[in-house]
């Protein structure tokens, strides 16, 4: 090969270059050039052909959420960079690293209407980190550097390239000496020291405090640290949802997930705490209920990588703009002698005692799988959960990808979690259809590891065409659970206990989803009573290869504890109020 | 609600106009009035932006997010100067003229443009004053009128300088590192 390059083919290099070599998409007109270059570099860069661009988007996010890395999807101009809009927003949301590369038709007729001309780069301005239109072949090697360097440092996120059909086909020589130029992007990682030490000084003071770790702490990787930091200081440690595996819940200091369905000793001990060690969390909505009224006695510390979280939300008295695992690196090393801590630690454990109690006079995981409500019930979907839960106990290197709805919180609450980026879900934009593509993008990220997505029947039926690609590409270590409830259940049960019982739009007929499984040449299994759960999730197991099992839940089931919303998160319902 | 006033240092690039009021329309809020030009650094251009909001810190930091925002700063409780421009072609019959001559030249207002019934006057001055002669001149009947929206700048020595951006090879801004 000469020196000579298409752009398509400086795309290809630039990508490889940057340590890519899975990518999701869909071909079209306007990216085809980018196709044909791709060709050559089969080797290096697997494309996996998705059937519809927001299957792609959930597929990049999956793996960039399961493995840390950046996940790359491709889309044609006009609709299949409209069709990746909703996985930009989903990324952006949840601060997933996200490259999306989109074909854009021919310079000279840019702006004039030509066929499958959107204007991609407009519609997705508020919901990437940054993007690029890019119309000469020259900038190429530039663009994808500083778009992957953006995506993938600091708060991470979505960049979009959107790349001219002439710009892909032009031939340069391309320049790879590249120097990013970014003067107003500087991410800021190291803590302010004095501010750690101000931090430490109201840690020591405490009589209640509670860590909260959310996403953050396992982008960067800070695990161990928080361990380290919490079994130093023996303070509680809460894990939102995206927090979810940053701490092992079988850890004596774990107490479980707050919010609107979190725990009440969690919500309860949030509205006593008077220090509130939040570590890369955002202090979400979903978090806080209304967030006036949230934890009414807590000096806040906030970390965060991003300095427009603090103070967005919830009043901070320490801020520390930092990575949260150079942040917890700090704390450890200036954390003072053992004895300095010893008051701490004497009302932490009294504090521990308190919460404990709160814990046991309300239903935690194990009470609640036995409610007596459930007694008359063939399939409480508690028992698939149980059920599930114990076989993801028994045979470990499990990822769960979860939709969006009361499948998607019974697994959070219910599922027993120790390792970072196994629960995978789609949080902050709650995107229904998340779960199967995001799957397919896990089990190429960790083809030795069983990848449940669980999900309900409507989230489902919105992209289980993947079950295709996944059939296409051979992969087999995907299983699918669908906790059919014949419902958008999330939005029943507020109609049911806000809303007079009005299911206006909510009740939901579907395919036979084993039949349709089958269709696909997956293995699929119907289940109908919990006597026949766990032999299916064996039967799952025991398939070489993709299975759903439809299971046929009871239908109006509950997700409890609940915080109604903008309501304080003191303020729990507990269980379906009886009628009078 | 207060009306703040923003000044901010972003990178000449294409698009960058657009993410910034893309960032304020995001909220629902109106912007009063935005100037955009060359600041004294090339590559960098400087905005001023009226608006009524509650929340400025939130919407500076924000702003800050932006890739190509290099500096942003609300000035509006520091001890600035600023600065409006307005175009005004005003109905103007020969017996009226020496009225509005002699008014705009009460408000150091200058008459660039003299048709047969029309005269153009250019007129700069902080905002209140230029609102001030339009009010005066109105009732003469304005056929056309342009203003330019606020531009400002901090007094002093402490101010809202791009010294610290230097153009680099590429003809971008780069930000030399600063003593603090």
């Amino acid at each position: 090969m000469s020196d000579k390059r298409t752009g398509a083919q400086v795309m290809c290099e630039a990508l490889i270059r940057n340590g890519v070599d899975v990518m999701f998409g869909i071909p079209g007109g306007a990216i085809m050039p980018f196709y044909y270059a791709m060709w050559e570099y089969r080797d290096r860069l697997r494309h996996i052909l998705c059937r519809h661009e927001q299957g792609a988007g959930h597929a990049a996010e999956g793996y960039a959420r399961a493995s840390g890395r950046l996940g790359v999807c491709i889309g044609t101009s006009g609709p299949g960079t409209t069709n990746l809009v909703t996985p930009i927003a989903d990324a952006m949301m949840d601060s997933t690293p996200l490259l999306a590369i989109t074909g854009q038709v021919g310079s000279h007729v840019l702006g004039k209407d030509a066929f499958q001309e959107t204007d991609i780069t407009g519609i997705t301005m508020p919901i990437t980190k940054h993007n690029y239109l890019v119309k000469k072949a020259a900038e190429l090697p530039y663009v994808f550097e500083e778009a992957i360097f953006i995506a993938t440092t600091g708060r991470p996120g979505p960049v979009l390239i959107d790349i001219t059909k002439d710009a892909q086909q032009a031939t340069i020589v391309p320049d790879w000496n590249i120097k990013l130029d970014l003067p107003g992007y500087k991410p800021n990682y190291q803590p302010n020291r004095k501010q750690v030490r101000e931090a430490i000084k109201l840690l020591l003071s405490a009589r209640k405090p509670l860590i909260m770790a959310g996403n953050g702490v396992i982008m960067a990787g800070a695990v161990e640290e928080l361990r380290a930091f919490a079994e130093q200081t023996r303070i509680p440690v809460i894990t939102t949802l995206h927090g979810i595996g940053a701490f092992p819940e079988d850890h004596p200091l774990s107490i479980g997930m707050p919010g609107m369905h979190g725990w009440v000793h969690v919500n309860r001990a949030i509205q006593e705490c008077d220090v509130l060690f939040n570590i890369g969390g955002r202090f979400d909505d979903r978090v806080t209920g209304k967030a006036s009224t949230f934890a009414p006695h807590a000096k806040v510390i906030h970390v965060d990588i991003d300095p427009s979280e603090i103070g967005k939300n919830v009043k901070v008295t320490v801020p520390i703009v930092a990575d949260a695992r150079l942040a917890l690196q700090a704390f450890l090393s200036e954390f003072p002698e053992r004895e300095a801590f010893a008051e701490l630690h004497g009302h932490a454990s009294d504090w521990m005692e308190h919460i404990r109690e709160m814990q046991s006079k309300h239903q935690h995981k194990q009470q609640y799988l036995n409610r007596s409500e459930t007694e008359h019930m063939s399939l409480p979907p508690h028992d698939v959960y149980a059920a599930l839960t114990r076989a993801l106990n028994t045979r470990g290197n499990y990822r769960v990808v979860t939709d969006v709805g009361q499948h998607q919180m019974w697994a959070a609450q219910l599922i027993d979690w120790y390792r970072p980026r196994t629960h995978i879900t789609s949080g902050g934009a709650g995107t229904m259809g998340f779960a199967v593509p995001a799957a397919l993008g896990v089990a190429v990220a960790h083809p030795n590891d069983t990848v449940w997505a669980v999900c309900g029947d409507g989230g489902f039926q919105m992209t289980n065409q993947e079950m295709a690609t996944i059939i296409q590409e051979g992969i087999k270590n995907v299983k699918v659970a669908v906790i059919n409830n014949g419902y958008l259940g999330m939005v029943r049960q507020w109609q049911e206990l806000f809303e007079n019982k009005r299911y206006s739009g909510t009740p939901l007929s579907g395919p036979d989803f084993a039949k349709l499984a089958e269709a696909y040449y997956w293995k699929g299994i119907t289940v109908e009573d919990s006597s026949q759960v766990e032999a299916a999730i064996e039967e799952a197991y025991a398939t070489d290869g993709p299975v759903l099992i439809d299971f046929r839940v009871e239908r109006e089931v509950n997700v409890f504890p609940m915080v109604p919303q903008n309501k304080s998160i003191g303020e729990m319902i507990l269980e379906t109020p009886h009628e009078s | 609600m207060k009306k703040h006033t923003i000044v901010a240092l972003v990178q000449d690039r294409p698009g960058v106009l657009s993410r910034v009021i893309g960032l304020i329309r995001r909220r629902g809020f109106n912007i009063e009035s935005l100037a955009v030009g060359h600041s004294e650094t090339p590559g960098v251009s400087r905005m001023t932006i009226v608006i009524e909001w509650e929340d400025v810190e939130q919407v500076v930091k924000q702003l800050y997010r932006l890739i190509e925002v290099l500096k942003v700063s609300d000035v509006t409780d520091d001890p600035v100067v600023e600065r409006e421009m307005t175009l005004i072609k005003i109905h103007a019959p020969g017996p009226k003229r020496p009225e509005i001559v002699a008014l705009s030249e009460v408000f150091d207002a200058k008459i660039i443009d003299v048709g047969a019934n029309t005269m153009v006057i250019e007129m700069t001055g902080s905002p209140a004053k230029v609102q001030n002669f339009i009010d005066v001149i109105r009732p003469y009947g304005i056929k056309e009128m342009m203003r330019t929206g606020r531009i400002a700048m901090v007094r002093g020595v402490r101010g809202h300088n791009a010294e610290e951006f230097v153009e680099n090879a590429n003809g971008h801004a780069e930000r030399v590192p600063v003593m603090n």
